[in-house]
């Protein structure tokens, strides 16, 4: 290790006059003083074996870049990935707002210095609340698994019990996240679906709701895309049991599909990358919970909550924190869960995102998706052999495409799939082996006709 | 013409600054917009999808169907960008300001060009789940950067996959749990000790992970209490989550001492590092005998907090313990990257994927922006700019620096305003809001209130000479007033966005408004 010695841009005081003023200013002959309580025997020997450094900015983005050129982008081949990370359109306002250094750069500030970080993500959960009719909206926390594990979490505290039903039909890894975060203390038992609907077994619920549960959890769409039509149903049997019912929503579908509130939930949760995010390779997923008004269902959130209230100008919003003793900044262990930095940049995103929409713009988003699945399940179930009416449910977005019929393999066609331009949809063979040779294929409003006849003749291609 | 540059100097010192904070007396979204107004228009459906659907909503029953439009703003596409402009310029963001005052935050300078660099179509555009082949410059970045937390920590493996600090500190919770599980003593071992002067989170997640804590408190010194440590363990320990410097910018020179005896118990120790950026290249996890530890990318390695994420909580674990990370690890086979879900005995998923890469991706390039020698060089500068400060402040007046008189701090110092409150009665909490009217700000400290009317400063390299003087001053001058003129600090702020707010309806449950359509349903307004 031979770096040279440098004056770093990023480190005013790193000019050896400056540094040398300073260590005389407070008696020190160098920095060494100010490491007399680590142990000789904890000294880190010598320099870090670290590689050479890109010391210009210059030198620096031409090697980042060099990296990042050998990835291949959705913008240059066209994708129908989904499974919880989604492609849509992210309006330029978006990305114009989350890059302002005001936002970007700020942290942890006073209501007075930071009011524009909490106005805006007091909007943000209040323009979530209209989407979703609800009273309540945390400030976001990491993820729609953090979401769903809090959720179960909460309605444990809420109704004192130890054990939760998951719908059968749910993402294996938001599954191990949840079984993680529950392990120590509450029991999870998973209620089959319905093979025909890809909903839930009711008759299987209302069994295991007999022996004392705190919450039905399910998902709207599911993670296999299918719409569970017996919302009602479920959340009937969950309230006759005195058990909650929680729910995770698709926001992005909720201009077309009645907010869950409508059929009986008591919680809603999931992740807002829909809203304005980009893939990002996994990095803009954010969780969010919300709920009526009701004490006792406010005080078990972990997450913050901003609140508005006056100040003392007449007419001047003011916010702050909601019941504040709730988290673990004010009680440690005693606080609900934790709470801490997560990804608030993500909510003030989402609701430039949804006042950019509007009631207008979330429900022609919501048509256009529903319209592209449709047309994309009636078209690829056309191919010889393969299926995309194994769920009789209405579908949102994802699908599953069943190759059973061909022959082939999942990965095989994925293969040929991007040897034409394509990422054909999520394998699922490891995850679900029950559906055999399957895809989990995703449209949304970024998929034109073209685009998805492109797929289906593609497939065509690649099965003859 | 006058020399209006001497005006702004009184006894050759700069004059402090004139600040006023943006007041665009901004409404609330939903008050802005006319019906109709539009922000966005989407891709249309082709006619040739509509007519081969039909009806788009055929077998969605009554009761899934959105009757009542959400009532979400109706605005045009300026409206909205010139309400967030406003609303971003009513936030003092890092960039804007000295930002020392956030301590234990380690609110660096988030270079721009590594801002720049994630914006790429070739980080942004990119789908968690595509083949791998197509992402391998994401995974090297990823694998390149694990290669050097590794280096900088002395641990064997990590995972880029919790989304912040508290995150990591529950992965590394949930890893204890699951080693003393594969040793059947689980049961047994059901306590987790932690410091008072380490994080909350570091006690709030070993609870959520299912354990008892015991927090240990300093001794007269200030250092964690080594004989509180000898009276706690037993063969009921699972573990120490400790942080080191701890917040009040002490380093305990025992920490050897401490995970020995920990080890010596059968428990593993947890290293909390988040105020590591005082000691890069100085001293590291793996010599003070640690198991486990955590890096907030989104504070020592600079990448910009974001109002309180996105973020990264960087996970090691030695070679024994590797086998318990989340899926997938990164690796390598000498040709190619690849996402690595054979590991039997992983506590499974802490979050969606990988992380958050983009993060990773900022803290990779300014590693390599600064190599070794720059990463020593932050560290020596942080601590320099922390010493510094601290005898500028200690010569305020009302402001001590409780425990280890006399001696030199790390990254950040915990100073009290006790003397201050008792002399004016003015709370450490008035003269931080006090110290935002002139564009600066300060946190006090996590409760409890251990050091008694905290103020937790913690400089970082970030910052020059003449500005650690300039927020010196503003401190001097606020405390000053808190003696001349308590009442202008009481009824602060003067220069920011909004005055004092009312705080009784956020524990009211009666009052408390946490949207929009609750504030209107609690006034009585029509929504």
């Amino acid at each position: 290790m031979t770096q040279k010695k440098t004056v770093h841009p990023y480190i005013p005081n790193s000019a050896p006059e400056v540094k040398a003023q300073m260590l005389r200013d407070v008696d020190a002959s160098s920095t060494e003083a100010f490491y007399a309580d680590v142990p000789a025997a904890l000294r880190f020997q010598g320099l870090m074996d670290l590689p050479e450094p890109f010391l210009s900015e210059y030198a620096l983005r031409r090697h980042v870049e060099g990296l990042l050129r050998k990835n291949t982008t959705t913008q240059q081949v066209l994708n129908f990935l989904g499974a919880g990370c989604y492609q849509h359109h992210v309006p330029a306002i978006c990305d114009e707002v989350n890059q302002r250094g005001e936002f970007l750069t700020a942290y942890a500030g006073e209501p007075y210095d930071d009011h524009g970080r909490f106005q805006s993500l007091f909007e943000y959960c209040s323009m979530m609340g209209e989407l979703l009719e609800m009273d309540v909206v945390n400030v976001p926390n990491y993820d729609g698994f953090q979401a769903a594990a809090t959720a179960l979490r909460m309605a444990c505290r809420i109704t004192g019990r130890r054990r939760v039903l998951l719908a059968a039909v749910l993402s294996r890894d938001k599954l191990s996240r949840v079984r993680d975060y529950l392990k120590p203390e509450i029991e999870i038992e998973i209620v089959e679906h319905d093979p025909k609907t890809g909903g839930m077994d009711l008759k299987q619920l209302e069994i295991l709701l007999k022996t004392g549960s705190a919450a039905v959890y399910f998902e709207n769409p599911s993670y296999l895309g299918c719409l569970e039509t017996h919302g009602t149903e479920i959340t009937d049997l969950a309230h006759k049991h005195a058990a909650l019912a929680i729910v995770s929503v698709d926001p992005i579908s909720l201009g077309v599909l009645a907010p869950p509130v409508r059929y009986g939930a008591d919680i809603v949760c999931g992740d807002i990358q829909p809203l304005g995010m980009h893939m990002q390779f996994g990095g803009g997923q954010a969780g969010f919970i919300a709920s009526q008004d009701d004490e006792k269902i406010v005080m078990q959130y972990p997450s913050r909550l901003f609140g508005i209230s006056p100040t003392r100008v007449p007419g001047e919003y003011g916010f702050g924190d909601v019941a504040y003793d709730r988290t673990s900044f004010a009680k440690r262990e005693e606080g609900k869960e934790w709470v801490g930095t997560a990804a608030a940049l993500w909510g003030i995103t989402a609701g430039v995102y949804l006042a950019l929409m509007g009631p207008q713009g979330m429900k022609e988003i919501g048509e256009g998706i529903l319209y592209r699945t449709r047309y994309a399940m009636q078209e690829i179930g056309k191919i010889k052999g393969v299926c995309t009416d194994g769920f009789s449910a209405p579908h949102f977005k994802e699908f599953v495409v069943n190759f059973d019929g061909t022959g082939r393999k999942v990965s095989e066609l994925n293969a040929a799939l991007l040897r034409k331009g394509i990422f054909g949809g999520k394998d699922l063979s490891r995850e679900f082996p029950w559906l055999g040779e399957s895809a989990l294929v995703c449209v949304t409003e970024v998929h034109t006709q073209e685009d998805i006849d492109r797929l289906v003749s593609t497939l065509k291609e690649v099965l003859s | 013409m006058k020399n209006i540059t001497a005006e702004r100097f009184t006894n050759g010192k700069p004059n402090l600054r004139r600040f006023h904070q943006a007041r665009w007396d901004e409404p609330i979204i939903f008050e802005l917009g006319q019906p109709g107004q539009r922000g966005i228009l989407v891709p249309e459906v082709e006619e040739g999808i509509k007519s081969q659907v039909g009806d788009a909503l055929a077998g969605i029953p009554d009761g899934l169907r959105r009757t009542d439009p959400p009532k979400l703003p109706e605005m045009a596409q300026p409206a909205v960008l010139r309400h967030y402009d406003h609303l971003s310029q009513e936030n003092l963001g890092a960039d804007f300001n000295i930002d020392v005052g956030q301590g234990t935050c380690t609110m660096k300078y988030s270079p721009k060009v590594n801002d720049q660099l994630a914006r790429m179509p070739e980080m942004t555009e990119l789908h968690p789940l595509q083949d791998e082949s197509t992402v391998q410059g994401i995974l090297e970045i990823m694998y390149r950067f694990e290669q050097i937390l590794k280096e900088i920590s002395g641990l064997e493996r990590f995972t880029l996959q919790p989304g912040a600090g508290s995150a990591a500190i529950y992965t590394n919770a949930s890893i204890i749990r699951a080693y003393h599980e594969g040793r059947g003593e689980a049961k047994q071992r059901d306590e987790m000790i932690t410091t008072i002067f380490s994080h909350p989170s570091g006690a709030a997640c070993a609870k959520v992970a299912g354990y008892k804590v015991i927090t240990l408190y300093p001794d007269p010194e200030g250092y964690p209490d080594l004989e509180a440590l000898k009276a706690a363990v037993s063969e009921r320990t699972a573990g120490l989550l400790i942080t080191n410097p701890e917040d009040t910018g002490i380093f305990n020179p025992r920490i050897a001492e401490f995970t020995r005896i920990i080890h010596a118990a059968g428990g593993l120790c947890s290293y909390d590092q988040a105020n590591a950026n005082g000691i890069l290249g100085i001293t590291r996890a793996r010599e003070a005998g640690f198991d486990l530890c955590h890096f907030n990318l989104h504070k020592t390695f600079s990448t910009p907090h974001g109002c309180g994420g996105p973020a990264v909580g960087a996970t090691g674990v030695t070679q024994d313990l590797a086998r318990f990370l989340p899926v997938p690890t990164v690796d390598f086979d000498g040709q190619k990257y690849f996402l690595n879900y054979d590991l039997p005995d992983s506590i499974g998923k802490i979050r969606p994927f990988y992380g958050v890469a983009p993060v990773v991706l900022k803290a990779y390039a300014w590693v390599m922006a600064l190599g070794a020698a720059g990463l020593r060089e932050v560290a020596e500068v942080a601590v320099l700019n922390n010493n510094y400060l601290m005898k500028k402040v200690l010569a305020i007046r009302g402001v001590s620096a409780p425990y280890a008189a006399g001696k030199r701090r790390v990254e950040q110092v915990r100073y009290s305003w006790q003397k201050l409150y008792e002399e004016t009665g003015i709370h450490s909490e008035e003269l931080g809001i006090r110290a935002a009217d002139f564009g600066v700000h300060y946190w006090t400290s996590h409760h409890p209130y251990v050091v008694p009317e905290p103020c937790t400063l913690e400089p970082t390299e970030s910052y020059s000479m003449e500005e650690l003087d300039e927020y010196a001053a503003i401190l001097e001058h606020v405390a000053g007033e808190a003696y001349s003129d308590p009442d202008l600090v009481r009824s602060a702020p003067h220069n920011c966005t909004v005055h004092t707010i009312d705080h009784h309806p956020f524990d009211d449950p009666q009052q408390w408004a946490i949207t929009w359509r609750a504030y209107l349903r609690k006034t009585g307004q029509e929504h």
